[in-house]
């Protein structure tokens, strides 16, 4: 974007004004410069913060475990106190690639029905849709969960799941309705508004030369849709990885619906187990000692970490991508 | 595959229908005008109501937005008027990083920050949830300035008008439909956060009576009474989730009626 030049503010010499409105005028520019400076330069402070304080409240744990608290399968604040959160990890990893398996061939669908399939009119209300599901908060999905979702996958989708698939350890045993695949369930259903409306948006930014090159080629409409789909991935991976970032870090939703059992592995996908974000929203509130807060604010500290990472991927890719089809198309 | 697209459409559409109507039927079989003017029940009582949970969400709100608020709005005219080029960029991307952390972390933060001096107050979640709110209101600004065309400033300084008048009188009013979207999104958000505040504040059944105290949250109501073994508990859930889940609604969809935007 063209900035307006400074210039202005610093050779005064064009303005025919009084000294007094000349001087109102230094002073007005610099304020609000500096005003602004300064709010926009509180990011930089907030995030410095916020690190150094979950490092700080963290302490006494880091000191306690060591790199122990990471590879540690012990959770026992009640007598041992000794704690280790790697199920936790394990716990996140697996809801959240359940949540991307059932969620991203979904979106993909949904993000290609609005910007390829649909006149525009009806995908403006669509899309509409789609974001108003963006826009429910966590807890009322969970309470969704706990009392519409959970009791219906148990009655009429997962004695059948278990009939076909029931030979393999992953659908074994007892079925609660929560646990650990109705957790990914319901993040599925979560992150499928954001990964949608991000695809959108990338497949709409894929110039329409493209798409012209290949009809005139004489291709089907699925050729051409597949060439939009290969000159947008790298959008799209930085998409799905946007939609990773939220189910990383969701908390209510699945604290409710996962059955919060702290163990090393759950008996098979209908049992209950724990994430990251969920042991915090769980027992932050019952933490009776110092130690077992400053584990808690650890696993807090490792979330952070965990999302830093996964969202300087998906800049890194997305800003790559951007760049690619500038260069392509000189948009 | 093109009707394996229209499928996927269709599937991801379900759920959304489902929970509307669902949360709607069962808010609105619960829901009385009791409800909504009595306080809280203790454990056991029968009857109560969301009338303190909706008044601490409130206020809550309130406090979040007068921290939030100035600084998103004037980061916002930092990086469309005064920033060059390295310096925004770098400022957007922590924006969008401090955007893509779960609100879980920021709790933890205020936790650190301000719990651990004075205690579990309205306070510390307030300022959780600012920081929650910064970022969006931020992006949102710095966007509804750049729509405000450049011939627009150029014809103000033309008239010798200063530039921090000008933008206060000229670009900002011009901009200001898209500024309050962005800041009526942010407390949308904000509204229905819970896990933040169950860190900062807890549960909390009494009105409010003091910053430094903590108050009720419908959001946080809701979790509460789901998890509850009692009847009439679960019942509040449905119509706390009513109360809150129409406020949002009804915030985005007046966005999208008065609005122009493509999208917000």
């Amino acid at each position: 974007m063209k900035k307006i030049k400074n210039y202005y503010i610093f050779s005064n010499k064009f303005e025919s004004v009084s000294i007094k409105n000349f001087r109102d005028t230094f002073r007005g520019d610099n304020i609000m410069m500096l005003l602004t400076g300064a709010s926009a330069s509180s990011v930089f402070i907030i995030l410095a913060l916020i690190l150094i304080k979950l490092i700080e409240g963290s302490w006494l744990s880091i000191q306690r475990f060591g790199l122990g608290f990471l590879i540690g399968t012990e959770w026992d604040p009640a007598i041992s106190q000794v704690f280790g959160a790697l199920p936790l990890t394990f716990g996140t990893v697996v809801t959240s690639g359940i949540a991307l398996l059932i969620g991203v061939p979904i979106s993909l669908g949904v993000g290609l029905a609005l910007s390829e399939y649909m006149p525009r009119r009806l995908s403006f209300i669509i899309s509409f849709m789609v974001e108003l599901l963006a826009a429910i908060p966590s807890v009322i999905y969970g309470l969704w969960g706990i009392f519409t979702l959970a009791p219906f996958l148990r009655d009429n989708v997962y004695p059948y799941l278990q009939a076909i698939l029931g030979f393999t350890q992953l659908f074994s045993g007892p079925i609660y309705g929560g646990g650990v695949l109705t957790g990914g369930i319901i993040l599925a259903i979560m992150i499928v508004p954001t990964i949608s409306s991000v695809s959108r948006d990338v497949f709409s930014a894929v110039p329409n030369s493209q798409r012209e090159a290949m009809i005139s080629l004489g291709a089907t409409k699925w050729e051409t849709v597949k060439i939009v789909m290969s000159y947008a991935r790298s959008g799209l991976i930085g998409a799905v990885i946007l939609g990773l970032g939220r189910a990383v870090g969701e908390t209510m939703a699945i604290t409710m619906v996962i059955g919060n059992k702290f163990q090393a592995f759950p008996s098979s996908l209908f049992d209950a187990w724990y994430t990251l974000a969920a042991i915090i929203a769980n027992e932050f509130t019952e933490a009776t000692y110092d130690l077992y807060i400053s584990a808690l604010i650890e696993v807090g500290l490792v979330l952070f970490l965990v999302t830093l990472i996964i969202n300087i991927l998906a800049r890194v890719i997305t800003l790559r991508a951007l760049r690619l089809m500038r260069g392509i198309a000189r948009e | 595959m093109k009707a394996l697209v229209w499928l996927a459409l269709v599937v991801a559409l379900i759920p959304l229908f489902i929970i509307i109507i669902e949360i709607f039927s069962k808010g609105a079989s619960n829901i009385n005008i009791d409800i909504l003017i009595s306080p809280m029940p203790t454990v056991g009582e029968r009857g109560g109501g969301i009338a303190n949970a909706i008044q601490g969400t409130l206020i809550t709100i309130c406090l979040a937005s007068i921290l939030g608020v100035p600084l998103g709005v004037l980061s916002g005219i930092f990086l469309s008027e005064y920033g060059d080029v390295k310096i925004s960029s770098t400022v957007r991307l922590f924006n969008d990083v401090l955007s893509g952390f779960p609100s879980i972390v920021i709790g933890i933060f205020s936790y650190t920050l301000i719990v651990t001096y004075i205690g579990f107050s309205v306070m510390a979640a307030a300022f959780a949830l600012a920081i929650i709110m910064i970022p969006i209101v931020t992006r949102t600004t710095e966007e509804a300035l750049k729509i405000v065309p450049l011939t627009v400033r150029e014809a103000a300084l033309a008239l010798g008008i200063s530039r921090w008048r000008t933008l206060v009188y000229i670009v900002i009013r011009g901009a200001k439909r898209g500024i309050v979207t962005g800041i009526l999104l942010a407390i949308a958000r904000v509204a229905g956060e819970s896990a933040p505040v169950l860190i900062t504040m807890g549960y909390w059944r009494w009105w409010f009576s003091g910053l430094n105290r903590p108050v009720a949250n419908l959001a946080l109501n809701i979790y509460l009474f789901a998890v509850s073994p009692f009847e009439n508990w679960r019942n509040l859930a449905w119509a706390s989730a009513l109360v809150l889940t129409a406020i949002i609604l009804f915030i985005n969809l007046g966005l999208r009626i008065f609005t122009k935007e493509k999208y917000i």
